[in-house]
C-alpha cells in the first residue's frame, strides 16, 4: 500500500481544523445571542470581532457592529475568510482535494452542508432565527464528526485529521479565554459582579462546558475556577490540556506506527506546552496576566503547527518565529 | 411492432422519422426490450418526474461536477442525468464490442509503425506530412518501444446510429478519453431510482471497470517490476473531470497525484513525495495532455506537469498511459484515412463503417465541402467538445459565410461530414416523452488484451432537435443498459 502523499495530510489537517472552527463560530455566536445579554438587554457586539481579532476588518466593510453586520460578516460574508460561510467552503475544497480518501458519506455530508451555507440569504440570519440556525450548523459539524468517526480509514491521514481537530480546540479555547479575560471585563472592579458570572457562564456554555462545571465545582462561578477547568481539566474534552494531550498521543501514535522521522520537534513544542499546562497553578498564572499566559499557550501551538507543516506537508522553513500559515 | 400499440407514457411519444433506440426494431425486437418499453409505458408521467427529481437532488448532494470553460462563475455544475435509459440489445453489442476492439487493435498497430518503420507512410496509405506535419506527432517517441507495444490503453470511441439503424464510428478519442465515471455512477443512480424498471431483465453489469483499468495497467508496467505502483495523474481539482479522476483512483484504490506531488530523480526514477518521505511510482495513468506532462520537454510553462517525466519515460522507468503521442491517431484528418488504415494492418474491412468524410486539406475535399456548405457539417480538426462545428443545415448566411472564410483560411485545419441522422431515445423532457438525439461512447481497456466495458456513456442533447450531445453544450447523459 501506497504511503499518504504529504498534499494530502495537510488537505485532511485542514479539513478538521476548518470544521472545528465552523463548529467554534457557531458556539459563540449563539452563545453570545442568548447569554451575553447586560442588565437592560443590551448585547455588546463588538466583543465578538475582539474575539477573533477582525475589528479592523470588520470596520472597513461595516459602519457599526449591530447585531446585523456582526452576524452577517460571522455567517454568509463571503470576503470574511473567517465566516461560517468561508470557513464551510474551506472544508469542502479540503473534502474536494480529498475525496479519493474519504468515504463516499463524508463527500456527501460535508457538500450537502456546503450547498445549505451558501444558500441562506440575510432573511435567515436574523436574530430571532439564530438560534435554530446555530443548532443546525453545530449538528452539521457534529455528524460530519460522526460520520468521520464511523466511516474514515484509520491509517495515516486520519492522524492527521485528529492532530489538525486536537490543535484547533486548543486555540479556539484560548481566545475564548482571553477575549473574556481581557477584553470583555477589563475592569477589576466589576469582577464577581452579575455581569462578571453571566458572561461566564457564557463561556462555559459556548463551549458546551456547563455542565461538565458544575459536576466538578457544585456551586459558585468564580474566574479562576472557570479559566482552571477550560485550561487544565483533563476530562473536559475541549479543555486545552485535552486537546493538547490528544494532539500529543496522536502525534506519538502516527510516529512510531509509521516510522515516520518528521513529527519530533512538533512534539517537543507539544511536551513543552504539557509541561507548561501541568506546573502552572491557575492562581499564579492569574497573577501574572491570563492574557501574557494564552499568548504563550499560542504561540507554541503556532510553532507546532509550523513544524508540522515543514516536516509533513513541505512547507518552507520560516526565517523566524512569525506568522504562522494559520489563517 | 404493429400489434403494439402504446397506451401510457409513450402514447404521443413520436419518433418523427429518426430511428429509435427502444422502438425501431422491426420484427427483430428481442423480448427484453419490449418488456422495459411496456414497463416505461406503464409508468405515469407525474411518478417518473418525481423520480427525476429525486435523482437530480441526489447528484446535487453527491456534488458531481462538471467544469465548463465559457462559464467563469458556475466552476461546478450537475451534468444532467436524463432518466430514461438508452437500451443496447446483445447482438448490437457484439457488433459494437468487436468493431471497436479492431479499431484499437488498429490505432496501435499504426502508432507503433508511425513512431518506428512508418512502413504505411512509405507504402503511401497515409500521406507522410498529414503525420509527420500532425501538431499531435511526438518526434520524442521514434524508435522508443513502450511496454506491450500499447499506446492507447484507454479508448473512448464515439458511435452513432444513421437514420437506417446502421452504427457509424464518428471519432476516436486516443489521448486521455473522459466520461467512463458516468457510466457507472448512472447505474448506481438507476439501482436506486428504478429497480422495478430493471428487475429481472438481465442487464450486464459495469461495475467493475476500475479492477480491469487497474489489472491492465499493471500488465504494462515497466519490465522487471514486481508490485507495481500506479497512480492516477490529474490536473488538479479545477480540472473540468476532476469528478471522474476521483472516481478512477477510488475504483482502482490508487493515489491521485498532481504534479507537485511527483519528482524524478538522477536515475531517471519517478517518486511520489509522501509523508514518510519518497515512494516511486512505476505507472502512471494520466490525465493530462502531451503538452501539460513534462515542463522540460514540452511546454515550459505548464506548472501543472512533472519536470523530467519524459526523460524518466524514454528510459523505460515509468510507464505512461496513454502513451505520449497518441493524439496522431485520434485527429479528425487521420480518422478519414482510418477504414484504409485498418485494412492494411489487419486486412480486414471495418466492422463499423465511418462517416463518410471529405478532407478539406485536399483539393476535391475542399471543393465538395465549399459547394455543398448548407447540406454538410465542417469540423475543426483539432478541437475537441463540440466547440468550432458548423452545421449547414441550421447555419445562416452569416455563420455560413463565416464557415467559408475559415475554410478558405486554413483548409488543412477542416473536415466535413453529411449531416447523419442521429439516432432518438425517448426522453423525459419539459413537453413530456419526446426523442431527443444520442450517441454513444464505449470504453475499452488494453493491457495484454483489450477488453471493453459492456455499456458506455450515451450523451443525449436535451435540446429539441440539438445534435450536439456535449456536455458543455448542454448535452445530458442516460445510463445505457447492455442485455444479456
Amino acid at each position: 500500500m501506497s504511503r499518504l502523499l504529504s498534499r494530502y495530510a495537510e488537505a485532511i489537517y485542514w479539513l478538521a481544523r476548518y470544521v472545528e472552527r465552523t463548529e467554534n463560530m457557531a458556539r459563540i455566536l449563539d452563545v453570545h445571542e442568548t447569554f451575553s445579554r447586560d442588565s437592560r438587554g443590551g448585547q455588546n457586539w463588538a466583543s465578538v470581532t475582539q474575539l477573533y481579532a477582525n475589528e479592523a476588518a470588520f470596520a472597513e466593510r461595516y459602519d457599526s457592529p449591530s447585531a446585523e453586520n456582526v452576524l452577517t460578516f460571522y455567517l454568509i460574508d463571503e470576503e470574511n475568510p473567517g465566516s461560517v460561510l468561508s470557513s464551510v467552503r474551506a472544508v469542502r475544497e479540503n473534502a474536494r482535494t480529498l475525496r479519493p480518501l474519504i468515504s463516499t458519506e463524508m463527500w456527501i455530508q460535508i457538500n450537502t452542508f456546503h450547498n445549505a451555507m451558501r444558500a441562506l440569504r440575510p432573511e435567515d440570519i436574523a436574530e430571532e432565527r439564530l438560534a435554530r440556525l446555530c443548532a443546525r450548523i453545530k449538528e452539521a459539524c457534529q455528524a460530519h464528526t460522526g460520520i468521520t468517526e464511523g466511516t474514515f480509514y484509520r491509517d495515516e491521514g486520519w492522524y492527521f485529521y485528529q492532530i489538525g481537530r486536537s490543535l484547533e480546540r486548543a486555540d479556539q479555547v484560548t481566545r475564548l479565554l482571553d477575549v473574556k479575560y481581557h477584553l470583555l471585563l477589563p475592569d477589576v472592579e466589576a469582577v464577581g459582579s452579575p455581569l462578571d458570572v453571566s458572561q461566564w457562564n457564557a463561556v462555559l456554555r459556548s463551549t458546551a462546558g456547563y455542565h461538565a462545571f458544575r459536576r466538578v465545582q457544585p456551586s459558585g462561578m468564580k474566574a479562576e475556577r472557570v479559566a482552571e477547568f477550560l485550561l487544565f481539566d483533563r476530562c473536559f474534552p475541549r479543555s486545552v490540556w485535552a486537546s493538547v494531550a490528544a494532539a500529543n498521543t496522536y502525534m506519538t501514535d502516527l510516529k512510531s506506527r509509521y516510522t515516520l522521522r518528521g513529527g519530533s520537534r512538533a512534539m517537543e513544542h507539544l511536551d513543552e506546552l504539557r509541561a507548561v499546562l501541568d506546573n502552572e497553578p491557575v492562581e499564579r498564572i492569574l497573577k501574572r496576566g491570563l492574557h501574557e499566559f494564552i499568548d504563550g499557550v499560542q504561540i507554541i501551538l503556532i510553532k507546532a503547527n509550523q513544524a508540522i507543516g515543514e516536516d509533513f506537508f513541505g512547507w518552507q522553513a520560516l526565517p523566524e518565529s512569525g506568522q504562522s500559515q494559520i489563517a | 411492432m404493429e400489434s403494439w400499440k402504446p397506451t401510457g407514457l409513450l402514447k404521443d411519444y413520436d419518433p418523427d422519422g429518426f430511428y429509435c433506440e427502444l422502438l425501431g426494431f422491426g420484427e427483430n425486437r428481442p423480448a427484453n426490450v419490449s418488456t422495459i418499453r411496456d414497463r416505461l409505458d406503464q409508468m405515469s408521467l407525474t411518478r417518473l418526474r418525481e423520480r427525476a427529481v429525486d435523482a437530480e437532488r441526489e447528484l446535487y448532494n453527491f456534488g458531481i461536477t462538471f467544469t465548463v470553460y465559457t462559464q467563469k462563475d458556475a466552476i461546478d455544475r450537475i451534468l444532467p442525468f436524463s432518466v430514461i435509459p438508452r437500451v443496447i440489445t446483445a447482438e448490437d453489442w457484439e457488433t459494437i464490442r468487436t468493431g471497436v476492439i479492431q479499431r484499437v487493435t488498429t490505432l496501435n498497430l499504426f502508432l507503433h509503425d508511425i513512431y518506428h518503420d512508418q512502413k504505411i507512410l512509405k507504402d503511401g496509405v497515409v500521406p507522410k506530412d498529414l503525420v509527420l506535419g500532425n501538431a499531435n506527432y511526438r518526434p520524442e517517441m521514434q524508435g522508443l518501444d513502450v511496454p506491450g507495444g500499447v499506446y492507447v490503453h484507454i479508448d473512448g470511441t464515439d458511435i452513432v446510429r444513421d437514420g437506417k439503424g446502421e452504427f457509424r464510428v464518428l471519432e476516436d478519442n486516443a489521448r486521455t478519453p473522459s466520461g467512463v465515471s458516468y457510466v457507472v455512477e448512472n447505474r448506481h443512480l438507476m439501482q436506486r431510482a428504478f429497480p422495478d424498471l430493471m428487475a429481472n431483465i438481465g442487464i450486464r453489469p459495469v461495475s467493475n471497470y476500475g479492477q480491469k483499468l487497474h489489472d491492465a495497467l499493471i500488465e504494462v508496467a515497466p519490465a522487471g517490476v514486481t508490485s507495481p505502483q500506479v497512480a492516477l495523474l490529474s490536473p488538479g481539482t479545477y480540472n473540468s473531470a476532476y469528478f471522474e479522476h476521483i472516481f478512477l483512483a477510488r475504483e482502482m484504490g490508487v493515489p491521485l497525484v498532481e504534479g507537485r506531488d511527483l519528482v524524478v530523480d538522477e536515475d531517471d526514477r519517478v517518486f511520489m513525495r509522501t509523508i514518510g518521505g519518497l515512494q516511486q511510482v512505476d505507472v502512471i495513468y494520466r490525465r493530462l495532455n502531451d503538452e501539460f506532462l513534462d515542463p522540460e520537454a514540452f511546454n515550459p510553462d505548464s506548472l501543472l506537469g512533472v519536470p523530467g517525466l519524459m526523460r524518466s519515460y524514454k528510459a523505460g522507468k515509468v510507464t505512461l498511459a496513454n502513451a505520449v503521442g497518441t493524439g496522431v491517431a485520434d485527429d479528425k484528418a487521420v480518422y478519414a484515412y482510418m477504414p484504409r488504415i485498418i485494412k492494411y494492418y489487419l486486412d480486414q474491412d471495418p466492422i463499423i463503417a465511418n462517416v463518410e468524410t471529405h478532407i478539406c486539406r485536399e483539393k476535391e475535399g475542399l471543393e465538395e465541402t465549399l459547394d455543398n456548405l448548407d447540406s454538410l457539417v465542417v469540423k475543426p480538426v483539432g478541437e475537441a467538445g463540440g466547440y468550432g462545428i458548423t452545421i449547414g443545415p441550421r447555419a445562416n448566411t452569416e455563420e455560413l459565410a463565416d464557415c467559408r472564410q475559415s475554410l478558405l483560411n486554413d483548409p488543412a485545419n477542416y473536415i466535413s461530414q453529411p449531416m447523419i441522422e442521429l439516432s432518438v431515445c425517448p426522453t423525459l423532457s419539459e413537453e413530456g416523452v419526446a426523442p431527443r438525439h444520442v450517441d454513444l461512447r464505449p470504453f475499452a481497456v488494453t493491457g495484454k488484451e483489450t477488453w471493453v466495458l459492456p455499456g458506455g456513456l450515451s450523451r443525449v442533447a436535451l435540446r429539441k432537435g440539438s445534435l450536439i450531445v456535449n456536455s458543455s453544450q448542454g448535452g445530458g447523459s442516460k445510463d445505457t443498459w447492455v442485455l444479456e
